[in-house]
């Protein structure tokens, strides 16, 4: 990590969300009596920052740790080292002055209610990320009673009205179901309410469409879309489909093995992917159109886990363009190949 | 993708009230009653299905007659002279123990005493029992197991060994000591059954359950929602472990009486009249020992400790179905 | 494309099922016909609960018990094995034609070897006479999925999921069979893996002159290893044709909402159109046709009246207001043949 402290993408302290060496390890096998000898890489060193209304979509395979960096930038995780400064409205800053840039380590007491109040997370999962015991008018209203904002009264007011934001409607007929009741592709639009409901800044949304099916899928993305233009919110959208991530973001930011590989905006990436990850994982990538021909990806082996990974390029053992010299030095750095084209890549 | 489960078609039996939304106080309030009484209805109806849970309530219903009934007859029809269950003496019998009669339907005990009134009156105190037990239970044991689940670490360390301590002690024999060394009256003895089973055996189970609970992606929803530890415990984790802890209610209810009749049994217990007590007095008079000729002396109170213990464990099996939601999935 | 005129392995005719159920009969297919050549690659498609497994069931005669048969002839072969019994059907099954179970990665015995659980199901059906053989088989199998013979004594868990799914299938293609049914067959994949799998597949089936049926919710995989489409609604097969020509214009408004709501990283970037409306309930099924409640396209005969069969060439649709040939979704222009 420290040989090749990489590049912060320029005007960190711009952003509202800046990552930078973002850092994060799981012990292997650790038990009462053992401590735990090796180490999950989840995430392993990962620098980008996000700006007000920004989108942006982290894609890679299962188990490159795409929910894990969601986690850290809501603080549901601790990070093992590398920071994460936000800069959001009510949150004081270091210095006390409003609205500077503030890290998350430093977010605590008072600080963290107004965190808690700007930066939201969408669960990958409709049946399991709400409580079944609970009614939607309860999920929903949570996050507003746990902090405390409006009388009763006013909140029924509040729910009702993102309930018809986000299509459920009328809401009468909603707020006193219990999730159960609910089809997915519904649950899903509640979970999307209840991130709303509080007027946040920044959403990081996990995987919410890859439960749904084809029908309600494209309902949700539609929808997301709309409210974040209309509210001018910022997303981080993880999806291990890429086809959902032109459409959701900006940009996108390919992730493999705890690290990013290659990060451009939407159209650049789709057409001018850099680094041999991200061109096999677009050329895998079924297309609806039966006179397209696709040539098959070159990659060789399969995934594996970032258990203790050596000191070389996370993608040496599958890449077809590797070279001596990729096998003798350190992960490459991220670097700016193009204007906003950042890549992870000896060879390019 | 994962296929939604099968939602119950619309307009069916379990289809929500419609529920207008006011802008009063009031109206919230009719509207979550409603909604509580729906929850309610349909739960009732799934217990009400299981033949078992019928069953279980039928039986505890007619207990609870017979220990309404007591007071009525004392006040009616029997004189305390003859009737009382602890002090009467059957003056109209010539042999104690008699023989079951028209005045006494279950006959007399060895002391001249009615056994159809002990029967009777036990029946409250065993009920009080029971339920204070239960209560005391799983007030500490849903605590217990959601607290250590939560927080893990030392606390929980702490609370799981004191539990398999308890589960290593055996019960009854711990209860018999406890009641030699004490004057045990209902009350306490109902205390000590709690507390015995609230930080014992139970609370594991709540905590494993919770533990279940705490790893739910709604818990990180609600964290993420700004919610503290508080909140999530009381909010999220308790009430997501009342179902279970209800079902060890029922079940500790079932582990109260049985202790009892066996501390009764050996003469232990500090209470005036009780079922135990019943069968004790049956057997330091050696009636036990003449086969069935005194069955008088002994079926009424042992057919009510089997009946009674069994109604509750069976209650609880039948709750099972409604609180679990993997057993109620089957009937859509 | 391979000549579909000739003789069909796999002809369905008039299938409907239903499934009892406490909340009344689940119509999960109804009337649906197609058949199948050899070699040919059938894709069905749909949303989550529109009968795509069920059809399979019936093809492979392996029904829940609380299902019935309402009506309809699978012939295999010219054979008819709807009326068969249990132990005729045996013979039928696994040998002519196979399945791979949806979710079937986690189907594996956990505590046999894989090898051994294909072993087993070569030696059910006495293919090989020996156990030497059989093993023999399943090495020559294994390579055939690309997976090394030298696997067959690990046991499932030390298989990644791409790696039990290529397993499975190389236990459907145990016994040889004529037409193979592959239910959701990549879906839990990443795509680099399907990719391959798919792929695979696809080489298996040429090779050895197979009929496939390939059963998805994801119609980009479907447009590119089939040769013909069969677009499945509340149990009913609505649309059904070439997939070259369904994809570049389709005649029923359900199969253009589908195809319009599919993202895609190929072509420009256009408006995904928004399916809305849930899926019906197959209890109670609109009256009419089922998809009008959904349809932009609806009218008061839609809602009264089942449609009628349009055709255009080799393509049909049950619609009575198909769409113009000119397509409604520009088709991805880039690549072609
Ligand atoms: N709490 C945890 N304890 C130990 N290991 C973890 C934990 N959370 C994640 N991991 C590991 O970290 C790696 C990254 O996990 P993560 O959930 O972030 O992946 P992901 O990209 O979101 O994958 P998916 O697409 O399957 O959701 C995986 O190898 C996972 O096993
Ligand atoms: N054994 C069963 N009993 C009752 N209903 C059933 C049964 N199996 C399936 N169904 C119902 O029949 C309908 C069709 O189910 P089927 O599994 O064929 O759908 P599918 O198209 O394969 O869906 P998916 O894409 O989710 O796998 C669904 O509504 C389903 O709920
Ligand atoms: S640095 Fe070398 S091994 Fe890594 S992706 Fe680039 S070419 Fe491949
Ligand atoms: S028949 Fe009518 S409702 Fe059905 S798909 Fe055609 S136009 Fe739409
Ligand atoms: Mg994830
Ligand atoms: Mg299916």
């Amino acid at each position: 990590m420290e040989a090749n402290q990489p590049h912060t993408p320029p005007a960190a302290a711009e952003g509202l969300v800046s990552v930078s060496g973002l850092t994060r390890q799981f012990p292997v096998g650790r038990s009462l009596f053992r401590r735990a000898t090796s180490f999950i890489h989840a995430v392993d060193d990962v620098s980008f920052q996000l700006n007000a209304g920004d989108s942006l979509g982290l894609v890679g395979e299962s188990g490159c740790g795409k929910t894990t960096v969601g986690k850290l930038l809501v603080k549901l995780l601790e990070p093992t080292s590398g920071r994460i400064t936000y800069r959001l409205p009510g949150l004081d800053g270091a210095a006390g002055q409003e609205n500077a840039p503030l890290e998350a380590s430093a977010i605590i007491g008072r600080q963290l209610r107004t965190f808690r109040r700007q930066v939201q997370m969408i669960f990958q999962d409709p049946y399991e990320s709400m409580n079944p015991r609970r009614t939607i008018y309860d999920t929903i209203a949570e996050p507003l009673a746990v902090q405390g904002m409006g009388t009763v009264l006013d909140r029924v007011d509040m729910v009702s009205e993102i309930l018809m934001l986000v299509g459920l409607t009328p809401p009468a007929t909603f707020l006193f179901r219990h999730p159960h009741e609910l089809s997915g592709g519904q649950r899903q639009r509640v979970a999307i309410a209840r991130a709303l409901v509080v007027e946040p800044a920044f959403v990081v949304a996990d995987e919410p469409t890859s439960m749904l099916d084809v029908s309600s899928r494209t309902g949700i993305m539609n929808l997301m879309q709309q409210l974040a233009h209309g509210l001018g919110i910022a997303y981080l959208y993880v999806t291990h489909d890429l086809a959902v991530a032109r459409y959701m973001c900006h940009r996108i930011a390919v992730m493999y093995l705890g690290k990013i590989v290659e990060l451009a905006e939407t159209e650049e990436l789709l057409r001018n992917p850099l680094h041999p990850y991200t061109r096999a994982l677009l050329s895998a990538v079924p297309v609806p159109n039966p006179e397209y021909r696709r040539e098959p990806p070159s990659i060789v082996g399969d995934l594996t886990a970032p258990i203790d990974p050596p000191e070389r390029c996370r993608f040496f053992d599958r890449c077809p363009l590797a070279t001596h010299y990729c096998r003798d030095n350190p992960h490459p750095a991220f670097e700016e190949k193009a204007p906003g084209h950042w890549v992870a890549c000896y060879e390019v | 993708m994962i296929t939604p489960p099968n939602f119950p078609p619309p307009g069916s039996a379990s289809d929500p009230p419609v529920v207008e939304v006011g802008h009063s106080r009031l109206r919230l309030l009719i509207a979550r009653t409603r909604l509580a009484l729906h929850s309610f209805r349909a739960g009732w109806s799934i217990f009400m299905e299981s033949r078992i849970g019928v069953l279980s309530l039928v039986i505890i219903g007619v207990f609870a007659i017979m220990a309404v009934a007591h007071p009525i007859l004392m006040l009616t029809i029997w004189d305390a002279e003859t009737y009382d269950p602890v002090t009467g003496y059957a003056f109209d019998q010539v042999d104690q123990p008699s023989a079951p009669s028209w005045r006494h339907p279950l006959g007399t005990d060895p002391l001249g005493r009615d056994v159809l009134s002990q029967l009777l009156w036990s029946t409250r105190s065993e009920f009080v029992l029971g339920i204070t037990a239960a209560l005391v239970t799983v007030a500490i044991a849903t605590t217990v197991g959601a607290v250590s689940a939560y927080y893990g670490g030392l606390v929980d360390v702490f609370f799981m060994r004191l539990a398999d301590l308890i589960i290593a002690l055996p019960g009854i024999s711990l209860l018999i000591v406890l009641s030699a060394l004490f004057k045990l009256n209902l009350f306490y003895l109902a205390l000590v059954i709690g507390i015995l089973g609230g930080f014992g055996g139970t609370a594991i189970i709540l905590k494993s359950q919770a533990l279940s609970i705490k790893v739910k992606p709604y818990i990180e929803a609600a964290r993420v929602a700004g919610g503290g530890h508080f909140h999530i415990i009381f909010v999220h984790i308790i009430p997501n472990l009342l179902p279970l802890s209800l079902l060890y209610m029922m079940f500790t209810v079932t582990s109260a009486i049985f202790a009892e009749a066996v501390l009764s049994f050996l003469g232990l217990l500090d209470l005036r009249m009780s079922w135990g007590i019943m069968i004790h007095t049956a057997n330091t008079g050696g009636y036990l020992m003449g086969g069935t000729r005194y069955w008088w002396l002994v079926v009424p109170a042992g057919a009510s400790i089997t009946l009674l213990c069994s109604a509750f464990y069976l209650g609880g099996r039948a709750l099972d179905e409604v609180v679990n939601p993997r057993l109620r999935r089957r009937h859509d | 494309m391979t000549a579909s005129a000739a003789v069909p392995v796999l002809r369905v005719v008039d299938l409907s099922l239903r499934y009892l159920t406490r909340g009344g009969e689940v119509k999960a297919v109804q009337d649906v016909n197609f058949e199948l050549a050899q070699g040919e690659a059938l894709g069905l498609v749909g949303e989550s609960g529109c009968g795509k497994t069920s059809v399979a069931n019936c093809l492979m005669r392996l029904l829940p018990d609380n299902a019935q048969l309402v009506a309809g002839q699978v012939f295999l072969d010219g054979q008819d094995i709807l009326p068969l019994s249990e132990d005729q059907i045996r013979e039928y099954r696994w040998q002519r034609i196979a399945m791979v179970f949806q979710a079937a990665m986690n189907a594996l015995d956990p505590v046999y070897k894989v090898g051994q659980q294909v072993v087993e199901a070569i030696e059910a059906h006495g293919v090989e006479p020996t156990l030497s053989l059989a093993r023999e088989r399943v090495a020559g199998l294994f390579r055939m999925v690309g997976l090394d013979p030298a696997l067959m004594d690990r046991y499932p868990h030390e298989f990644s999921g791409g790696m039990r799914q290529r397993a499975v299938i190389a236990m459907a293609l145990a016994c040889d069979p004529r037409v193979i049914i592959a239910d959701e067959p990549t879906t839990a994949l990443d795509v680099i893996v399907q990719d391959r799998i798919l792929r695979e597949l696809k080489g298996i089936q040429q090779r050895l002159h197979m009929a496939i049926i390939y059963i998805s919710h994801d119609i980009a995989v479907v447009a590119e290893v089939t040769d013909r489409i069969g677009v499945m609604y509340a149990g009913r097969l609505v649309e059904y044709g070439p997939t070259a020509a369904v994809f570049r214009a389709p005649l029923h408004p359900y199969t253009a909402a589908l195809m319009g709501s599919f993202p895609s990283i190929a072509g420009e970037k256009r408006v995904l159109a928004n399916l809305s409306g849930e899926p019906p309930n197959l209890i109670d099924p609109p009256s009419g046709c089922p998809f009008h409640p959904r349809c932009l396209h609806a009218t008061d005969v839609c809602r009264q009246e089942i449609p009628p069969r349009v055709e255009r060439g080799d393509q049909w649709a049950d619609c009575w207001h198909p769409l113009e040939a000119a397509p409604a979704l520009e088709p991805a222009d880039n690549g072609g043949t």
